[in-house]
């Protein structure tokens, strides 16, 4: 009953007159920079925005996500820990047959079938797979991420991470480097060989190390690499440092003899940490899934054909739309014409509020994704509009340590038109290439607005 | 110049903006010299049916596409200045680059304020409105358009967050002295009103300005609040608020007759009031004989009612055509005059996807043009913060032009931006008898048949 106490401070939304009149009679006001909402939406909109459960579910299901604690526990085989018996590969994104696969997606599975031995040459794998001899699931299906193609076999390793808080757990492969690697297609030699080694060298000895050093706080790890210049989607240098230093000495104590080569291996990749971190996403996402009545993304992925969604009050539904090519800067050579559309399970960062929506976080790399600082600043800004809260953890010191966006709203995506800001790697799109550039993507309306009208269904 | 007439007709995607901003990019291109008419406007229904009885030929167009139709001598120079309008509008407001502008009234309430003001298209409103109770602010509905379903959801959440909704169709609020959507300048003082009827509120304060006295604050509940779907629960809410404000000496409700169970239980929370309440419900009295037993209650003299008269020298021979902006007003009109036809112009089937009638004059320029001779036409002219800045320029040629005898009900203040003696000397010039008080233009208007 304050409202009459004094002259008010009145937000305005709507006709820019009235917002006028106000400013004529002096009146404080913060006017909404108002835009109708997506093309069709209004209906379905205001069916969800009238759920009464919206609220209560939003608030829950985002108060899970962001108090989530991730820790790094084990890295362990996939075959110990997946259900990939009969002949079965993960791979990121929506569900996708071989038939709709993409140039990179094909060539990841072309390299896991030679990697298994289910095939002993390209052609093989290629007819085993065109036959559907091999059975692919989407990682997100099975508490597990993978970036890019996201291509998981049985004798991978994969990061185990549990979340404390409410007790989940998830998995995400370890990275392999950057350039001709199995994640952007490509299938050669030198990336079985490597697949191998990481099986026979890098797995074990990570596994033996962490089971040295017992848990690692991945929510605290990751907040102190966004202080440090990271935003942990395209750029994981601070984090990678980060995890070296807690695993060093532990991977000298468990295997003297390799502690050298793996140790090499892990500081030369500056994305290292990536999948830890993704896996981190994973299980922080999961915890905010079916709340009935939340219009909360819970999982963003693309196949390199569809970009999907899904949405915690809507189980484990896929919507879809079509992957768009990342805007960005190409290596070498190589230029828009030889990228693939959209691709990996990575947006799991976005979706768990840093990728794109740190991006204030990590001016260094603004101009590796084709911007100014200022541009990345806006980026991370814009994010609060369609997000549900600020994280209470990780936070962006040159915004006066504000709380990252954190928590995407279905029906706020749909208000403001706004799409995610996601950053991302650049496959090329002919299978075996392996990665081309990097920069940032639109993800494609539809998927928010099919996704919207599935929970206007779901309305009572 | 060529000499011919050629046209241009576009619709483009992805573009809004606000009617009232369309309006002004319209006027301007038809104030061009070779241009005879421009229409720029968001295709809805109502805006193509418009462009149609133009004889534009038109393509297929939806409520989200901005309708572009220019007809004259020199489109290309209207094409000009529409596409340099267009990018006056998309960069009125500079932004710093890092500055984001909250895009939802949920973004902006993370920033301190009081009160929400949403005059979003009416289908949106909801959201917004939604969004201003989640955050406990109490908001006000200027829209229209708004779902008596989704009028009860947001007045039983507000409840719950014990917060005031004014609207939905609430056209008027003053709250210390700060005037929401249509309002007029008032001196401070001691009546306080509740209205479902944003016309009839400016009725009773602007008489009471003229009057001397002034006004604590108006709250306005929407026109449907009495109902009994909706059963007053904002009539309740701001009825107490007023009783707990100690600049309110005295409670004016303005309202149509209240749906019976309402009216009872409003009538128990009016008795249970420790500030008088003096009623203001259509067809029970008119607003000016309510003001002026507000006037009587405060132990104030009751003045003559400003007006004036004129003879405008036409025989009468036909009947009162009522060509309003103000529901209420019209309402009030057609009960005095007790025959006639009787337009609502502010009504929502005249505002989609157009500006109110009291900033766009349009629709009733249209309808003084039609009048019949020896009808009479029967008008209200509303002054105030948001409504048109010149409405007797507007009107004045139309007016003296009317085949009609033409009868003024000038709502407004000697404060008003718009001037109050001023626009009805140009009322008067034009031909126009004018009053101050509705319910005495329409008592003069029916004398006339």
């Amino acid at each position: 009953m304050t409202l009459l106490s004094g002259p008010p401070h009145v937000i305005t939304v709507g006709a820019g007159l009235l917002q006028e009149a106000l400013e004529a009679q002096a009146v404080a006001t913060t006017p909404v920079e108002w835009r109708p909402p997506l093309p069709g939406t209004a209906d379905a909109l205001a069916r969800v925005l009238a759920d009464p459960r919206r609220m209560a579910a939003n608030e829950r299901a985002v108060a899970r996500l962001t108090s989530a604690r991730p820790h790094l526990v084990a890295v362990r085989r996939a075959s110990e820990v997946l259900d990939l018996g009969g002949r079965t590969f993960l791979h990121a994104g929506p569900p996708v047959d071989w038939e709709r696969a993409s140039g990179p997606m094909r060539g990841a599975l072309i390299g896991a079938t030679l990697l298994e031995g289910y095939a002993h040459d390209e052609d093989g794998a290629r007819s085993l797979l065109e036959s559907g001899g091999v059975r692919l699931e989407p990682c997100h299906g099975h508490r597990t991420v993978g970036p890019m193609a996201g291509v998981v076999s049985p004798s991978m390793w994969m990061f185990e991470v549990r979340d404390a808080e409410h007790g989940g757990l998830a998995y995400c492969s370890l990275n392999e480097g950057l350039g001709k690697v199995l994640r952007y297609g490509a299938y050669g030699p030198e990336v079985l060989d490597r697949l191998r080694w990481m099986d026979r060298v890098l797995g074990p000895v990570l596994s033996a190390a962490i089971e040295l050093t017992g848990p690692i706080d991945l929510r605290a790890l990751i907040a102190q690499a966004l202080q440090m210049g990271d935003e942990l989607h395209n750029r994981n240098r601070a984090a990678t440092s980060l995890l070296l230093r807690e695993l060093a000495p532990a991977v000298v104590d468990a295997a003297r003899e390799h502690a050298a080569e793996v140790l090499r291996f892990v500081n030369g990749n500056d994305h290292f940490f990536l999948n830890a971190g993704m896996a981190a996403g994973k299980v922080s996402t999961d915890a905010a899934r079916d709340v009935p009545g939340s219009s909360l993304v819970v999982a963003m992925a693309r196949n390199g054909t569809d970009f999907g969604v899904q949405v915690s009050g809507l189980g484990d539904r896929w919507f879809t739309g079509p992957a768009g090519v990342p805007d960005g800067l190409y290596l070498g050579a190589y230029g828009p014409a030889d990228a693939n559309p959209d691709i990996g399970d990575s947006t799991i960062t976005e979706t768990s509020g840093l990728g794109g929506f740190a991006m204030a976080a990590a001016p260094a790399i603004v101009r590796f994704v084709g911007g100014e600082v200022s541009d990345a600043i806006a980026a991370t800004r814009s994010m609060y509009e369609i997000t549900l809260a600020e994280h209470p953890v990780y936070q962006i010191p040159g915004l006066g340590f504000r709380g990252t966006p954190v928590g995407i709203d279905v029906t706020l995506v749909a208000r403001t038109g706004l799409l995610p800001v996601v950053n991302t790697g650049i496959a090329g799109r002919v299978a075996g290439t392996g990665q081309v550039g990097a920069g940032l993507v639109n993800p494609p309306a539809e998927a928010f607005t099919r996704a919207l009208a599935a929970l206007a269904d779901s309305v009572q | 110049m060529s000499g011919g007439v050629g046209e241009v007709v576009m619709v483009r995607s992805g573009i809004y903006h606000d009617s009232v901003a369309l309006m002004r990019v319209s006027r301007a291109l038809t104030e061009l010299p070779g241009t005879e008419v421009a229409i720029v406007a968001m295709a809805t229904e109502l805006n193509l049916a418009l462009a149609r009885d133009l004889r534009f030929d038109l393509p297929a167009a939806g409520p989200a596409d901005l309708l572009v139709a220019i007809r004259g001598h020199d489109v290309e120079a209207a094409a000009r200045e529409l596409d340099r309008q267009l990018v006056a509008l998309s960069s009125s407001r500079p932004q710093a680059a890092a500055d984001q502008p909250p895009l939802t009234t949920r973004s902006a309430a993370r920033r301190p304020a009081d009160v929400v003001l949403v005059s979003v298209p009416g289908e949106h409103a909801f959201a917004e409105a939604l969004d201003a109770v989640h955050a406990g602010l109490p908001v006000m509905v200027f829209s229209d358009g708004v779902s008596v379903e989704r009028e009860v959801l947001l007045k039983r959440l507000a409840e719950e967050r014990d917060v005031l909704v004014m609207g939905p169709d609430c056209g008027t609020a003053v709250i210390a002295g700060a005037g929401l959507g249509f309002a007029n300048v008032l001196r401070p003082g001691p009546v306080g009103l509740v209205a479902a009827s944003g016309t009839g509120a400016q009725q009773v304060t602007s008489l009471l300005d003229l009057a001397g006295t002034g006004v604590s604050h108006v709250l306005g509940v929407g026109g449907r609040d009495l109902s009994a779907e909706v059963g007053g629960l904002s009539t309740v809410r701001a009825l107490r608020m007023l009783d707990d404000d100690p600049a309110t000496e005295l409670i004016v409700l303005v309202s149509k007759p209240p749906a019976p169970e309402v009216a009872r239980a409003v009538r128990e929370v009016v008795e249970s009031l420790r500030t008088p309440v003096v009623s203001a419900l259509l067809g029970e009295r008119d607003l000016t004989e309510a003001t002026e037993e507000v006037l009587r209650a405060l132990g104030r003299s009751v003045p003559e009612w400003p007006a004036w008269p004129g003879w405008s020298g036409k025989a009468v021979t036909g009947t009162v055509r009522g060509v309003y902006s103000g529901g209420t007003l019209c309402a009030e009109a057609r009960l005095i005059v007790g025959r006639g036809e009787f337009v609502d112009y502010g009504d929502d089937a005249y505002t989609l996807g157009r500006a109110h009638p009291m900033i766009d004059p349009a629709l009733r320029l249209e309808a003084l043009a039609k009048a019949a001779p020896g009808d009479v036409v029967l008008m209200d002219v509303v002054l105030g913060h948001a409504a048109d800045p010149d409405p007797a320029a507007s009107f004045a040629h139309a007016i003296a032009r009317c085949p009609a005898t033409v009868v003024v009900a000038l709502v407004g203040t000697e404060g008003d931006p718009q001037d109050l003696h001023r626009q009805a000397a140009a009322l008067r010039e034009a031909g126009a008898s004018v009053f101050t008080s509705n319910a005495h233009a329409a008592r003069h208007a029916r004398d006339l048949t």
